[in-house]
């Protein structure tokens, strides 16, 4: 494998007494669309908070892009190209949907490039995803006057805005309809052909499935599986974790 | 409009308002308009940290005190022109933001309030204990009777109103600036969410030392001509309960989001309580301050700017 795009060694979390990550260790490749899953509360969020910096890791080290970025802010490593969204969505409730892309637009992307967007680059490239979600329409709106699913793909909008390296969505898709997972996924993979590395944490199976080329299994803070999708979830350890 | 056309229209209106005031020939209308702008300075200060990144300030009069002290620092050691008094209050008191944003950093919600009114506490307990500034005595400022420039001369408290109405120009356009900027986009997502902002690459702690020393330099602005208006400075009056007060009630009653609703709360209240003081006393101010202030909260939580606002956009079909 290439040098990987994010590595994450022997990364620990605790809260209180309570093990959150268990030693993690994770390379993802540049390009690569992975598939994260594991029960309710086996820590899947916890070990992206740890990634994006949302939490500090107690052991263990994340390097991305060739740097340590061990202790480094939250908002520098999403300067660097490493974006999240939230699984409970945290839209900006006093901004339009507009303006909540134009914030990672005006301190993410003009910070990676320096200043050269300019104010109707950004307006373009904001109106662009919104579109890619199908937001467009709804672009003055207030997120307090969106559906549910419509505050989730403005989370997902919001992330890819940060127009970073890797994409790590935490349950984006929750609630959709069918079609709709449809239409996100097919979102995921056309980012992923234009070279965003995807980190794709999902409770719909099918859709993993169908998304990863590679799956890890998380089961009470350790990883357990890391692998060919079709293989793990044909590991014994695996279904016994999901079968209880 | 343009930031330049803005500046051009505050002045014009603040020419207008001193000339209407001049043909009034009431020195008191004078010293009482100085209150009433005094208020909107801090209103306006109070509010880029409260109203748009959501810290609320307890702590606005150990601001205004040391623009105040800074003022009588330098009457003793080194008399020096009001304007440049104004200047080095900014800076000090901007300094004092500063450290104010630091120490309270990691701090939210009631835990930053608090935290500001203890810093503020401790502030007033050095300046009492300070016999250089006159300590709990308090401090005398000889004020001429009138000042002369330019072969004009008006009265002194007519120089003091002037200037606190170039600060007020200057205050009202700092904050309208900060709104349309990319600045004012990173205060409001400090306000709304402070995780996701920093996932959306908004350094929210640098965002906050910016709006603390911002916040604290316009306030030590406002008190810096104080000791030349009051005379005799005391720390009671200078660390008084009203500003702390007025420089949050004000805002909230205006309305926080954006830099009008400091302006008109602050002329509102102030005027309200420059009439409540010489019809029935000052000691009711504060009274009237509270009861406002609760009942905005229940009726108009967005402030007055809020309110009307709502009101347009409900008529709208
Ligand atoms: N800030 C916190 N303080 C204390 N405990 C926490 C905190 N965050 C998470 N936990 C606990 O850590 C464990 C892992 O939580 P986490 O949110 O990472 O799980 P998850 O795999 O994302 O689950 P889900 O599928 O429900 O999203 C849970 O038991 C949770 O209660
Ligand atoms: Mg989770």
């Amino acid at each position: 494998m290439a040098e990987p795009l994010l590595q994450v060694d022997q990364v620990g979390k605790r809260f209180g007494g309570f093990v959150a990550l268990d030693g993690i260790n994770l390379a993802v490749a540049p390009g690569e669309r992975l598939g994260l899953i594991g029960p309710n509360g086996s820590g899947k969020s916890t070990l992206v908070n740890c990634i994006c910096g949302a939490l500090h890791n107690e052991s263990g080290s994340v390097r991305f892009d060739g740097q340590a970025i061990d202790g480094m802010a939250a908002h520098q490593r999403t300067i660097l190209g490493l974006a999240r969204s939230f699984q409970l969505p945290r839209p900006f409730h006093s901004l339009s949907v507009a303006e909540n892309l134009h914030v990672p637009l005006l301190y993410a992307v003009r910070a990676r490039f320096g200043s050269h967007l300019s104010a109707r680059e950004i307006n373009d490239h904001c109106i662009e995803y919104l579109r890619l979600v199908g937001l467009d329409a709804k672009a003055h709106k207030r997120p307090r006057d969106l559906t549910q699913v419509e505050m989730r793909k403005l989370e997902l909008a919001r992330a890819i805005a940060a127009e970073p390296k890797l994409l790590i969505a935490d349950e984006s898709m929750a609630g959709l309809s069918h079609s709709e997972v449809e239409d996100i996924l097919k979102l995921l993979v056309r980012l992923n052909e234009r070279g965003i590395t995807i980190i794709l944490i999902e409770h719909i199976m099918s859709a993993v499935m169908s998304f990863s080329q590679r799956l890890v299994v998380l089961v009470s803070g350790k990883k357990i599986a890391d692998g060919d999708p079709a293989e793990v979830v044909r590991n014994p350890e695996v279904e016994k974790a999901y079968l209880g | 409009m343009r930031s330049w056309l803005f500046t051009l229209v505050c002045i014009a209106v603040g020419a207008i308002t001193y000339a209407v005031m001049r043909g009034v020939h009431s020195e008191y209308l004078f010293v009482a308009g100085y209150v009433v702008l005094e208020f909107v300075v801090l209103a306006t200060a109070w509010n880029i940290l409260g109203g748009y990144c959501g810290y609320v300030n307890f702590g606005s009069a150990a601001f205004f005190a040391l623009g105040a002290y800074t003022t009588i620092f330098f009457h003793k050691a080194y008399p020096l022109p009001i304007p440049l008094l104004i200047a080095l209050s900014a800076v000090v008191s901007g300094i004092a933001g500063l450290g104010m944003g630091y120490l309270t950093l990691r701090l939210r919600g009631a835990f930053f309030s608090i935290a500001t009114l203890a810093l503020a506490v401790v502030l007033q307990t050095l300046v009492v204990n300070w016999d250089y500034v006159g300590g709990s005595r308090g401090a005398y400022v000889i004020r001429p009777q009138a000042l002369s420039a330019f072969g004009l001369t008006i009265p002194y408290v007519e120089y003091l109103f002037l200037l606190m109405l170039a600060l007020v120009v200057i205050a009202i356009t700092t904050a309208r600036l900060i709104e349309r900027s990319r600045l004012g986009f990173g205060f409001a997502t400090i306000r709304d969410d402070e995780l996701a902002a920093e996932a959306s690459g908004v350094p929210t702690l640098r965002l906050k030392l910016i709006a603390t020393t911002l916040s604290g330099a316009l306030m030590g602005m406002a008190g810096a001509p104080f000791p030349y208006y009051i005379g005799y400075l005391q720390p009671a009056s200078a660390f008084g309960l009203e500003y702390a007060v007025n420089s949050i009630a004000m805002p909230m009653i205006g309305g926080t989001g954006s830099w009008i609703g400091p302006l008109v709360g602050a002329l509102l209240l102030g005027t309200i309580q420059q009439v409540a003081t010489v019809t029935i006393s000052s000691a009711v101010n504060l009274l009237i301050v509270g009861l406002l202030l609760v009942a905005f909260v229940i009726i108009a939580p967005n402030g007055l700017v809020g309110f009307v606002t709502q009101r347009l956009r409900a008529r709208e079909p």
